[in-house]
């Protein structure tokens, strides 16, 4: 049996935020008669160093055995409560949030009444709810101590080898029969002229001495069990499987050049992209007098809103270097904005306006024509249509996601966006992390980038990995599924939809029963909303718990 | 219809952590305002949203419930909403098929950056639930309870719970055959499942605390006199339902073991 719940109410002024919208004494007032309250007070400002203390003499003056603060949002104070709780001595878990800010007096700002009626309401169901609410133990678990880098590129090969050096193990996975990815295609690298070739096999050397890497070419990874700082991969190469264990994985799967196939005549020869220009430039092979580039071809259009942001300079770029090498050739670059972002960059497009390359303006409503050697442009400036006789026409397309994006999404369970690119957790607060703890994305995987924004990733996302694996232990949140041994009848209906295989059906002297694997379950409580035994009980987030607030709203109604 | 002026609905939200709970935080942020009727409990994922949980909010008095989730493809755990758009589709057939506006449930996506359109989406919902009145405009109070009863107790059912909760699977990646299952059919099938669930529970919850012959069981359910006879003659042999006492030649019957209600 639980000890009486003893609850302490903080309700939270936060200066005028709430203060200037609700009634504040009544609300501590009412507080204080409901059940199992003992204290209930306001403060200006509960987050402040004072309403903490507060909260931590109240504790400990009243033997509290909850605490509500009913103030902003759990998204942001959550974790700033629990912990002054753990401060006084008081399971974390115990701690209760009523959100009267974020969803009520910011929201109800002409209704002043009213909306302290509904904050009543609030805080009995947050009373109703603590009462019930039950102290939780931290997991912690094991870290393996190596990592898998998926894709060889320079983001992926930049990751590899400061994990190595930071005195991890690594496996470096590529799909391809060569690590290098598209810098092996690339020719002069903006905005230094770095040879592509040369940076590679500089990396691709570093990385053959170095003890902590081993690479696996010609392999893709097939599967992924496990959890957090526990991964289970199974690697497929040359038709056999490779198991192995690691604690964290980097995505730097890279991206495509888009090939605009059954645009602008492209036929690989004549009409070519950037990427094939390059491949050209490499093998000395541009003859061409009278050049034609087009950019934005397949890009910021309905199917590919984006601008893959390295096309404009790559095309500038590989102008300037064929109008060094041939002094006579005109080129022309049809553009719709030209996107050379940053000092460097727009100072090429300086440099090359000197050299005499022509920029022409045209509209999407009104695109370019390749017709017949003869390329048909409405310049947007002069008001009137230009006609190019071409030798050779360069479409500038966007980069795309890899095709492997969807299908290794699914293995790694991460999202991607609309356009297959892997998406981060938080765009600012955790730009190199996925949400699933211990995997991260760095390089054009996550978005087109240019090569040192690789090279910037490749070393953030080490960063960010080798932190668990440095710690040996991560902790992780108690909000799990919990199997009723005695109810499960072993229907497997949990462990079908789980989609983290965290609950599994195991073979007990009781017969089949599910099982969580704690470590893995996210706590989401899809399973629990399945069973039908109501065996499978969701820790803080229990049937009872929901089920005594709605009661507590509707109650004395 | 009630006097719409004076009626204040209670709407219940139910609201999941990272996209629709943070949308409506946003709504904040930003000063959008909306009306005050909406009480709000948070869950990780709105896949943690039980449909037996939605209908005791309804036994208690809700009038109007919106459960709202991450985008399809946004869940922070990957599948859970669409097993909530299911289950929750699943159940506004059942509400409407005991005489429940099924207009008093909607499922909605809200995004993390969307504080405006949450706050439009309570609004339009507020005004759509007062429009309807309160839940007791539907059906009479006792009635309602008891439908509302039997159907918590048809979907809590195993056989249910693995049709509605297979339905996903089942329509993306065909059966244990992998052959595609048809999806209009699957419903209808589901359908009628549940319409039979419903009524063996109905029938239940009818001589829960009363002796009833198969006439007045059929007469307060509403129930064919057949029907009711082929449903209790099952739940005797499942030792469901027992003969009580035999009034003529009569056989009145009762409950066994009483269903759990509120
Ligand atoms: C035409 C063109 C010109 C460019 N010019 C410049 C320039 O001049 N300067 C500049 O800074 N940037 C330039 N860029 C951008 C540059 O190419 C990228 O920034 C860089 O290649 C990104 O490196 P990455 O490692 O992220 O990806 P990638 O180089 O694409 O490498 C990804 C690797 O992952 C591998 N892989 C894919 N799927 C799997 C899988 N399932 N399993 C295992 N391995 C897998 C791939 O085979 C590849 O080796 C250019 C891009 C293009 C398209
Ligand atoms: S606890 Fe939240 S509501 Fe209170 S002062 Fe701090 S920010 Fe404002
Ligand atoms: S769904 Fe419930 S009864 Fe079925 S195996 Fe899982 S826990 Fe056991
Ligand atoms: S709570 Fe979610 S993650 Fe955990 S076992 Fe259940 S379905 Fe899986
Ligand atoms: S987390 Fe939002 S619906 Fe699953």
């Amino acid at each position: 049996m639980m000890e009486e719940a003893k609850i302490g109410v903080f309700v939270c002024r936060c200066g005028t935020n709430i203060g200037g919208y609700l009634d504040v004494p009544a609300l501590v007032n009412y507080s204080k008669g409901l059940p199992n309250v003992v204290c209930a007070q306001e403060n200006l400002y509960t987050c402040s160093e004072a309403g903490l203390n507060e909260i931590k003499e109240a504790i400990i003056d009243h033997q509290l055995n909850r605490v509500i603060v009913a103030s902003c949002t759990p998204r942001t104070h959550e974790p700033l409560f629990r912990n002054t709780c753990k401060e006084a001595g008081l399971n974390p878990y115990l701690f209760e949030f009523v959100n009267i800010r974020d969803q009520c007096s910011w929201v109800h700002m002409h209704e002043t009444e009213k909306a302290t009626e509904k904050a009543k309401d609030l805080i009995r169901m947050g009373v109703a709810r603590a009462k019930l609410l039950e102290p939780q133990e931290e997991i912690e678990v094991d870290v393996v101590p190596s990592a898998l880098v998926i894709g060889g590129g320079i983001a992926g090969m930049t990751c590899a080898l400061s994990l190595a050096d930071r005195g991890f193990e690594v496996t470096l996975v590529e799909r391809e029969e060569k690590l290098g990815g598209m810098l092996r295609k690339l020719y002069k690298l903006y905005s230094a002229q770095t040879d592509a070739s040369q940076l590679i096999e500089a990396k691709i050397g570093e990385i053959e001495k170095h003890r902590n890497i081993e690479v696996l070419t010609s392999a893709t990874v097939t599967e992924v069990k496990g959890f957090y700082g526990n991964y289970d991969v199974t690697i497929r190469q040359e038709r056999k499987n490779v198991p192995f264990r690691v604690g964290v994985i980097v995505v730097a799967i890279g991206a495509e050049e888009f090939k605009p196939v059954g645009m602008y005549g492209y036929d690989g020869i004549q009409i070519v992209t950037q990427l094939e220009l390059e491949e050209m430039l490499k093998e000395d092979r541009v003859k061409a007098h009278s050049i034609v580039m087009i950019q934005c071809v397949g890009a910021r259009d309905e199917k590919r809103s984006y601008c893959a942001k390295v096309c404009c300079t790559t095309a500038l770029n590989n102008a300037m270097i064929i109008s060094e090498r041939n002094p006579k050739a005109q080129i022309f670059m049809l553009y719709r904005d030209l996107q050379t972002y940053g000092t460097i960059y727009e100072d090429l497009y300086k440099k090359a306006r000197e050299k005499g390359i022509i920029f022409v303006k045209y509209s999407p409503q009104n695109p370019p024509i390749v017709d017949k050697g003869m390329v048909k442009v409405f310049d947007e400036f002069l008001g009137e249509e230009l006609r190019l006789p071409y030798e050779l026409v360069v479409l500038s397309t966007p980069m795309v996601a890899h095709p492997d994006s969807g299908e290794l999404a699914k293995i790694l369970k991460v999202p991607i966006d609309e356009y297959g690119f892997f998406l981060e957790a938080h765009v600012k607060l955790r730009p190199l992390d996925f949400a699933t703890d211990g995997v991260y994305v760095c390089g054009s995987a996550h978005w087109p980038v240019t090569v040192d924004e690789s090279i910037v990733q490749g070393y953030g996302a080490a960063s960010r990995a080798s932190i668990p694996m440095s710690r040996r232990r991560v902790v992780s949140e108690p909000i799990v599924s919990f199997v009723d041994e005695e109810s499960c009848i072993g229907c497997g209906l949990c462990e079908m939809i789980c989609p983290f295989k965290a609950i599994q059906i195991e073979e007990t002297p009781k017969g089949k029963i599910a099982q969580t694997i704690v470590a893995s379950c996210k706590g989401c409580g899809t399973c629990g909303a399945a069973c039908p035994q109501k065996a499978i009980t969701m820790r803080h987030f229990k049937d009872e718990q929901m089920l005594a607030e709605i009661v507590a709203l509707m109650e004395r109604k | 219809m009630s006097d719409q002026e004076s009626f204040e609905p209670h709407i219940l939200g139910f609201l999941c952590n990272w996209c629709s709970y943070a949308g409506a935080d946003l709504a904040g942020v930003s000063r959008f305002q909306y009306p005050t009727n909406l009480r709000v409990i948070r869950v990780m994922c709105s896949g943690r949203v039980d449909p037996a949980l939605v209908l005791d909010a309804l036994i208690w008095g809700i009038d109007g419930i919106v459960i709202l989730g991450c985008h399809p493809g946004d869940c922070h755990y990957l599948t859970g909403n669409y097993y909530t758009e299911r289950r929750m589709r699943t159940l506004q057939t059942v509400l409407d098929m005991i005489g429940v506006k099924p207009e008093r449930l909607i499922v909605d996506w809200v995004s993390a950056s969307e504080g405006e359109r949450f706050a439009n989406l309570i609004g339009d919902f507020t005004e759509k639930i007062v429009e309807l009145g309160p839940l007791t405009d539907d059906l009479p109070p006792e009635e309602l309870r008891t439908r509302l009863l039997a159907a918590r107790d048809a979907l809590s059912q195993q056989r249910m719970r693995w049709l509605v909760n297979r339905e996903k699977e089942l329509l993306e990646k065909g059966d244990v055959f992998g052959e595609q299952v048809d999806e209009a059919e699957f419903h209808e099938v589901k359908f009628e499942a549940l319409a039979r669930e419903y009524e063996k529970n109905r029938i239940l919850h009818s001589i829960s605390d009363q002796v009833l012959s198969v006439q007045e069981i059929a007469k307060t359910t509403a129930i064919p006199p057949r029907e009711v006879l082929k449903n209790l003659i099952a739940m005797e042999q499942k030792g469901l339902v027992t003969v009580s006492r035999i009034d003529g030649v009569n056989p009145k019957y009762r409950r066994l073991g009483g269903g759990e209600s509120l």
